[in-house]
C-alpha cells in the first residue's frame, strides 16, 4: 500500500506509546528497583535476591512454582491429547468438547470458588457439604482437609483446579491439529495391523510434536504466573505460596518494593527464558 | 473374538469419556444448585440432597438477593461492564492501526519494531506494576476506570497487533492498489475495506480481550485499590470468599453472577470464542 512517508509512523505511534509506557519502561524500571530497599531509596546490591533465594516463604514459593511448572503442563497436555484423540472416535464429540472447554469461560476466581466448595471440609460428626469429602465418607474414609493438608495433597488439589480449567484448551488445540493430519498415514498404519495404542504412540504423537511443544510451553508460562487460583483459595497459606502471590503480598501487605521487584524480575527472566528457548528450538528445527 | 474385543473397547471408551464429562460438569452443577438453596439447607446437607431427598428442599433466591443488597453485586456487575467494554474497544482501535501499518505499509525498521512489540507478550504483568502504580499515584489514575482501560490497552496490544497483523497480511494486495487508484486515503481503506473484511478476526480477538478483562482479577486488585464504587465482579467475589468461612449459598450465587456473561458468550459465540482463546493463549 502506497502512502506518504510519515503515514506509517503515524499509524504505529499510539500503539508504540502504549507499549513503551505500560510494558517496556516499567519492566526496565522494575529491574532497576530490585537493587533498592523497601521504599526504593537506598541501594542495597543483591540483598533482595538473597531474600528471594533464602527466606522460608519464598523458598516454599519457588518449590511450589517448580511443582506447578512440571506437573501442570504434563497433566494438561497428556489429558488434553488423550481426550482429543478419543473424542474423535465418538458421535457426541462436539458436545463432549464443549463440556470440557466450558471452564475456560469462567474466571479463575470463579473456578477457585467452585473448587473450594468441592474441597470443603467439615468435622466427621456433621454431614459433609463438600462433594469430595462426601464421597470419601461414603466410601468409609475420614474427611480430608484438601486445602490444608501440606504440602502434597493441597498443592495437587490446587494444581487440579488449573487442570480442570486448561485441559479443554489443550484438547481443542490438539483436536484441530489432529484433524489436520494426513489421514492416509493413519489409515496405512491401521491397514498394516497396528493396534490403536501403538498407532497413538508411534504415529499420532510423533506427528503432533510441534503442537505439543507449543502448548507445553504455554502451560509452563501459565504455571509460572499462577495467581488468582491461589489468591482466592488458600492465599498461600499451608505451604501453597507461589511467586506471583508472594509478590502481591510483598507489595501491598509488607510494603516492600525491593522484595516485590526482585520477585517480579525473577518471573520476567524465567518467562523470557521459557519462551526464548522455545523460539530457539523452533528455529533449529526449521533449519 | 476380535469383534468382541473391539466392542468391549468401545464400551470402555464411552465409559471413560462420559466419566470425564461428569467430573468436569459436577463442580459447576453443584454451585448452580447451591445458589438456589436456603442458607438452612446449605448448612445442613450437600447439594446432591436435592436429588436424593427432594421432598424436604426449598428453593429460594435468598442468596442472590443477599449478595445484591448487602454486597452490591449489581453495582459490581455494572462496574465490570464499564471496565470491559472500553478496555476492549480502545486496544482494538489502536491495535488495528498499528497492525495495518506493519502488514501493508513499507517503512524502515518495520520488521524489528514489529518483532519487538510481539516479543513483549512474554512480559508478565507482575514485572510492570510497581513503576506504573507509582506513576498512576502521581497522575491520580489509581482507582479510576480510565486507569484500568489504559493499562488493559497496554497489556493487550502485543497480542492484538500480532493477531490482526496475521489476518491483514493475507488480504490481497490488488484490493489495496485498486482502492488507492480510486483516491481513497489509508484511513478510508482501513475503515471501509480492511475492517469490514476482517469481521471474523475482529470478533475473535474482541471476544478474547473482553473476557480476559471481564475475568481479570490481578489488574483490578492492583490499580483499582479496592474502592467499592469501582470494584468489578472478580474482586467482589474474592472479597466475599475472604470474609466468610461457610455461607456457601452467598458465594455460589456471587460466583454465578460473575460467570453469567462469560458463559452466555461461550454458549452463543462458541466458534469465535474458541478461536480467540486459542490465539490468545500465549498471553495467559
Amino acid at each position: 500500500m502506497k502512502t506518504a512517508r510519515f503515514v506509517p509512523w503515524l499509524y504505529i505511534l499510539p500503539a508504540s506509546i502504549f507499549v513503551a509506557f505500560f510494558l517496556v519502561y516499567p519492566t526496565i524500571r522494575t529491574f532497576y528497583l530490585s537493587f533498592f530497599d523497601d521504599r526504593s531509596i537506598d541501594y542495597v546490591g543483591l540483598a533482595n535476591y538473597e531474600f528471594l533465594l533464602t527466606s522460608e516463604t519464598t523458598k516454599s514459593a519457588l518449590r511450589n512454582n517448580l511443582l506447578w511448572i512440571i506437573v501442570f503442563p504434563l497433566l494438561t497436555v497428556a489429558l488434553g491429547l488423550l481426550l482429543a484423540v478419543l473424542a474423535d472416535k465418538v458421535r457426541y464429540e462436539r458436545l463432549f468438547k464443549s463440556i470440557i472447554f466450558m471452564p475456560m469461560a469462567i474466571s479463575f476466581v470463579g473456578a477457585g470458588v467452585i473448587w473450594k466448595f468441592v474441597y470443603a471440609y467439615r468435622a466427621q460428626e456433621v454431614a459433609q457439604t463438600g462433594l469430595l469429602n462426601a464421597i470419601v465418607v461414603a466410601l468409609g474414609g475420614t474427611p480430608v482437609g484438601w486445602l490444608n493438608a501440606r504440602p502434597w495433597i493441597n498443592n495437587f488439589a490446587l494444581i487440579f483446579i488449573g487442570i480442570w480449567i486448561w485441559t479443554g484448551f489443550c484438547m481443542t488445540a490438539f483436536s484441530a491439529a489432529y484433524k489436520n493430519l494426513p489421514s492416509e498415514v493413519i489409515e496405512a498404519a491401521r491397514m498394516d495391523g497396528a493396534g490403536e495404542w501403538a498407532l497413538f504412540w508411534r504415529v499420532t504423537v510423533p506427528m503432533l510434536v510441534p503442537t505439543i511443544s507449543v502448548i507445553t510451553v504455554t502451560m509452563m508460562v501459565f504455571a509460572l504466573k499462577v495467581f488468582d487460583i491461589i489468591y482466592v483459595t488458600t492465599n498461600g497459606l499451608f505451604d501453597t505460596e507461589v511467586l506471583a502471590n508472594r509478590m502481591y503480598k510483598e507489595l501491598f501487605l509488607y510494603r516492600n518494593k525491593g522484595h516485590a521487584s526482585a520477585i517480579a524480575t525473577a518471573l520476567f527472566v524465567t518467562s523470557v527464558l521459557i519462551l526464548g528457548l522455545n523460539v530457539w528450538r523452533q528455529r533449529k528445527e526449521g533449519e | 473374538m476380535l469383534q468382541f474385543r473391539q466392542r468391549l473397547g468401545r464400551v470402555f471408551l464411552h465409559i471413560f469419556l462420559i466419566s470425564i464429562a461428569i467430573i468436569w460438569l459436577l463442580p459447576t452443577l453443584g454451585v448452580f444448585i447451591t445458589s438456589f438453596r436456603s442458607s438452612f439447607d446449605v448448612a445442613q446437607s450437600g447439594w446432591w440432597t436435592v436429588f436424593t431427598n427432594p421432598q424436604n428442599q426449598q428453593f429460594t433466591l435468598e442468596g442472590y438477593q443477599t449478595v445484591i443488597a448487602k454486597r452490591s453485586m449489581d453495582r459490581a456487575f455494572l462496574n465490570s461492564l464499564i471496565i470491559s467494554v472500553p478496555a476492549t474497544l480502545i486496544p482494538i482501535a489502536v491495535g488495528s492501526l498499528a497492525a495495518l501499518a506493519f502488514a501493508k505499509m513499507r517503512f524502515p525498521l518495520r520488521l524489528p519494531l514489529f518483532g519487538l512489540i510481539v516479543a513483549l507478550v512474554s512480559v508478565p504483568l507482575q514485572a510492570t506494576v510497581i513503576p506504573i502504580l507509582t506513576q498512576y499515584n502521581k497522575m491520580g489514575l489509581t482507582g479510576q476506570y480510565a486507569g484500568v482501560w489504559l493499562v488493559h490497552t497496554g497489556y493487550g496490544l502485543p497480542l492484538i497487533i500480532y493477531f490482526l497483523y496475521s489476518f491483514f497480511k493475507e488480504l490481497p494486495a490488488e484490493l489495496f492498489d485498486a482502492a488507492a487508484i480510486d483516491g481513497a486515503s489509508s484511513l478510508q481503506i482501513l475503515l471501509r475495506l480492511v475492517l469490514p473484511l476482517s469481521i471474523p478476526a475482529l470478533a475473535s480477538i474482541a471476544i478474547f480481550q473482553f473476557l480476559w478483562v471481564w475475568n481479570d482479577l490481578f489488574v483490578a486488585l492492583i490499580y483499582l485499590g479496592g474502592a467499592p464504587d469501582v470494584t468489578p465482579l472478580t474482586v467482589s467475589l474474592s472479597n466475599l470468599v475472604g470474609s466468610r468461612g461457610e455461607g456457601w449459598e452467598l458465594l455460589t450465587a456471587a460466583a454465578f453472577i460473575s460467570s453469567a456473561v462469560p458463559l452466555f458468550v461461550f454458549l452463543v459465540l462458541q466458534r469465535y470464542f474458541v478461536r480467540g482463546m486459542l490465539a490468545g493463549s500465549i498471553k495467559a
